[in-house]
């Protein structure tokens, strides 16, 4: 299950797309959500198609691979689509008991169907396409604005960072208390919902400890080797425009005036 | 016979890329009562193969008997296999989430469905055997030092009467001292209680002092099986799969090869030192 | 004056009540001086408690004396606003690989610590490059550190201390955690760093076999140093080392044992070479004799 999710993994190729700026990336993903819900007719579909087609190819990888991660939101997407389905007033197309099949209500349902899936495969392609460490960096340095309004940016985007590094390992070791405590009788299966939650106290105890240690362990560490803050610091991997970071914005541009361009003129 | 093990294989991520084979048809029996060493560099699959032994891990071809019954047959108990077959992991700290020193103790056996004054009973016992003095009894597990908290987290299986006691690596980050401690003490529920007792440790030379038979894992396979001085004639195939015979056995070959007579099966300091003197005519 | 010099240092764990009133006081070191010479491999050995791992964080200034002084490079630790040059100076590794790591990449790992000191990028990259160069990490550094066995955390750990171009590596028992091969690698890292980059280092341990090669030997115990000396002269006394909680390796034992059974073995015998050498020396001379008195 867990392994299904794909926004949040990168996948190790080198691409246009993987070498662009995380910042454009992250820019470029933001306009083309904004536009899905600009969209509102055929032709601005056809449009979003291209633009995401033209992405994937880009990025290098593989359809199936992006794909996969529809699978988390499989019963989102059928949720969203019968309300749209059934719950929309206009012309009757059939009916079946007191559910009532419109034309508009096939349109919505379409329509809403396919903004989610290119919801989720645009947003899988930043995420698959950017290291979490550029992901954070491009956050920082662009919420940096922020940090006038006194937002603790650096250390929102440091606790992000270490998050990602450590939840491989707390997934494993939930495993090892789960096994240790299995090998004592525990049962974590069985039983009501309040012996059930009963039952997770001898997993939680001793993962909540051990995170605490490993807190305190790392923030030892961070110290020992001169952390102070985002004061002074400097980049190993300064974020720099390219060229071809130029480029992106302009076809951001030129794409986000064809969506426009679809809702006023069509 | 208490355990035996049919042609185990087990793989991670059947069906994917990253599809891996951590068990490849390993067989062996392990009757009532032996001492057993298990070696195996890390990622040889001896964490994985103590695991199937008390149904935590589901084999993914073989069959696993214990005293003759398919723990997967039909209507068998996995609780009361896992009472029976106790396994204390490598860190206490993954077991240990009770206020108190004798309730976390109690954990094991309240699961088995005992009454409180059974459970505290059975504890008790354990902690005694462990040799937990009773001035630890009512302290957090988490205020004792690193060899008392070894010592709860087994006597925390102990508990359960297990008839088998598998330990993975119990001795990892102790002192010297406190690793000889722990050791005598397992040593002691061998002799004392009989229990039938599987020991996963990097220390050859522990291995040797303890163990009255040796299973080597290296890439999921059973590679050697027999007592420490037959494995230990192998070093030289130990050591392509990472591993080394004690230290001794190497001095023993080397002064072998110097052309005096030392038995070449010498596996302990004691053996090595009675050689030598015996050799210079002092027994 | 070496490199690290303590005098009469003496540091106690306080704990304190809600109220703030001192329950407890936990003497961790007890009155302790020594002076580490510049470009040395010293060992400390201790067991569990014996005061070892506290030493160590005083001279990161991770913690500062209850008592005495510190210096290191000459800076008193205690002294704030030295506090970052001196953990420029003196470098420190920790027990547990996974918990020192911050980096999501290698290389972004290493070049943790001369971001943090404000080094320049191309700076940064250079020092980058070199560190893994010299711990062997090179070709993992596009990888994730989940991704590494033990040993090699370690010495991502240890590329992220040099990095910083320290003087002095500090080592928490850096391989209590790992395998013996790991434990291996990284002491062969450890030395070679020590040879060809001619950096101090405290190692701290409590495995008798990664002292041996050490130029010094410290033993603490209760807060106090109990034996100082070259590994030879601290192996030598066996029954000591064991009232210590500590052990000696089996070739030290087994030659200890035969001389304390009369056979005239050299004292300290720290490699198994040495002591087949010494053995067979001995096993001829005691031929020439039979064969020189037949009886």
């Amino acid at each position: 299950m867990i392994r299904d999710i794909t926004i949040g993994q990168y996948y190790p190729v080198d691409s246009v797309l993987h070498r662009l700026d995380p910042r454009t990336k992250l820019f470029g993903t933001m306009v083309f959500i904004v536009s899905l819900f600009l969209a509102d007719h055929i032709w601005s579909y056809v449009v979003a198609t291209v633009f995401l087609a033209a992405a994937i190819r880009m990025s290098r990888v593989p359809l199936p691979f992006m794909v996969r991660g529809l699978k988390a939101i499989v019963f989102l997407l059928l949720i969203s689509v019968s309300f749209n389905l059934f719950l929309t007033d206009g012309e009757e197309i059939f009916h079946i008991w007191i559910l009532r099949v419109t034309k508009e209500g096939v349109r919505m349902a379409a329509f809403m169907a396919v903004r989610l899936i290119y919801l989720v495969v645009g947003s899988s392609i930043m995420t698959l396409t950017t290291t979490p460490n550029q992901l954070t960096d491009g956050l920082e340095k662009s919420l940096g604005f922020l940090k006038k309004v006194k937002v603790p940016v650096h250390e929102i985007a440091m606790i992000m960072s270490i998050a990602l590094r450590f939840i491989p390992i707390l997934v494993e070791e939930t495993d090892k208390i789960m096994k240790a405590q299995m090998a004592r009788g525990a049962d974590f299966e069985s039983g009501g919902l309040i012996q059930k939650a009963k039952s997770m106290v001898p997993l939680l105890v001793p993962l909540f400890i051990s995170a605490f240690r490993r807190a305190t362990d790392l923030a030892m560490a961070m110290e020992a080797r001169c952390y102070h803050g985002g004061e002074g610091r400097t980049k190993m991997k300064p974020l720099r425009y390219a060229p071809r970071d130029r480029a992106a914005y302009a076809v951001f541009a030129v794409y986000l005036a064809a969506m426009v361009g679809t809702r006023v003129l069509v | 016979m208490a355990i035996r093990a049919e042609h185990l294989t087990f793989v991670y991520n059947q069906g994917t890329a990253l599809e891996q084979k951590a068990l490849d048809d390993v067989s062996f029996e392990i009757p009532d009562g032996q001492f057993v060493g298990v070696i195996g560099h890390t990622g040889s699959g001896k964490s994985t193969m103590i695991q199937h032994l008390n149904g935590l891990v589901k084999p993914t071809s073989g069959k696993i008997y214990y005293n003759g019954e398919d723990i997967y047959g039909e209507g068998y108990s996995l609780k009361t296999l896992r009472s029976k077959v106790g396994l204390v992991f490598q860190y206490p700290e993954h077991q240990l989430f009770e206020v108190d020193v004798i309730s976390d103790v109690c954990y094991g056996p309240r699961n088995l469905g005992l009454s409180p004054e059974e459970a505290r009973q059975r504890a008790e016992e354990a902690l005694r055997l462990v040799g937990m003095k009773e001035k630890y009894w009512q302290q957090s597990p988490f205020e004792l030092s690193g060899g008392q908290k070894r010592r709860v987290a087994i006597a925390g299986v102990l508990a359960m009467n297990p008839e088998v006691l598998i330990l993975d690596e119990p001795t990892a980050g102790l002192d010297p001292k406190g690793r000889d401690e722990i050791l005598d003490q397992v040593r002691e529920l061998h002799e004392k209680k009989g229990m039938t007792i599987l020991l996963v440790s990097h220390s050859m030379e522990d291995m040797a002092r303890y163990a009255q038979r040796l299973l080597v894992m290296n890439h999921g396979r059973k590679a050697f099986d027999g007592t420490p001085k037959e494995i230990f004639e192998h070093y030289k195939e130990l050591e392509s799969m990472g591993l080394a015979a004690p230290q001794v056995t190497y001095i023993a070959h080397a002064l072998r090869e110097r052309g005096l007579a030392v038995e070449e099966d010498i596996t302990t300091v004691e053996e090595a030192r009675d050689a030598i003197l015996r050799l210079f005519g002092k027994e | 004056m070496g490199i690290i010099k303590a005098s009469k240092l003496i540091f106690d764990y306080i704990r304190r009540d809600e109220d703030e009133n001192i329950q407890e006081i936990d003497r961790a070191i007890d009155g302790l001086s020594v002076d580490i010479e510049k470009g040395s491999f010293v060992a400390i050995l201790g067991h569990n408690g014996s005061g070892k791992s506290t030493l160590a964080k005083q001279i990161n200034a991770i913690l500062v004396p209850t008592e005495g002084t510190v210096w290191v490079s000459g800076m008193d630790t205690a002294d704030d606003s030295k506090v970052w040059e001196i953990r420029k100076r003196a470098g420190m590794v920790f027990q547990n690989p996974d918990n020192q790591i911050i980096g999501n990449i290698v290389e972004e790992d290493v070049g943790f610590g001369p971001e943090n000191i404000g080094v320049p990028t191309d700076e940064i990259w250079k020092r980058v490059d070199e560190s893994l160069e010299a711990v062997g990490m090179t070709a993992y550094r596009y990888k994730s550190p989940n991704k590494l066995s033990g040993g090699q955390k370690q010495r991502v750990a240890i590329a992220g201390v040099m990095a910083m171009r320290p003087e002095c590596i500090v080592l928490d028992e850096p391989t209590a955690m790992l395998d013996p091969n790991g434990r291996k690698e990284v002491i062969r890292t450890v030395r070679e760093l020590n040879r060809q980059e001619g950096i101090t280092v405290l190692l701290i341990t409590h495995y008798m076999e990664e002292a041996i090669r050490a130029d010094r030997v410290i033993v603490m115990d209760d807060g106090k140093i109990v034996m100082d000396g070259t590994p030879r002269e601290i192996f030598s006394r066996v029954e000591e080392l064991k009232q210590y909680r500590l052990d000696v390796p089996q070739v030290t034992e087994l030659a200890y044992e035969l001389r304390k059974n009369g056979l005239a073995m050299p004292e300290g015998v720290l490699s198994p070479e040495e002591f087949v050498d010494a053995l067979v020396g001995l096993h001829e001379k005691k031929m020439r004799q039979d064969q020189g008195q037949p009886s």
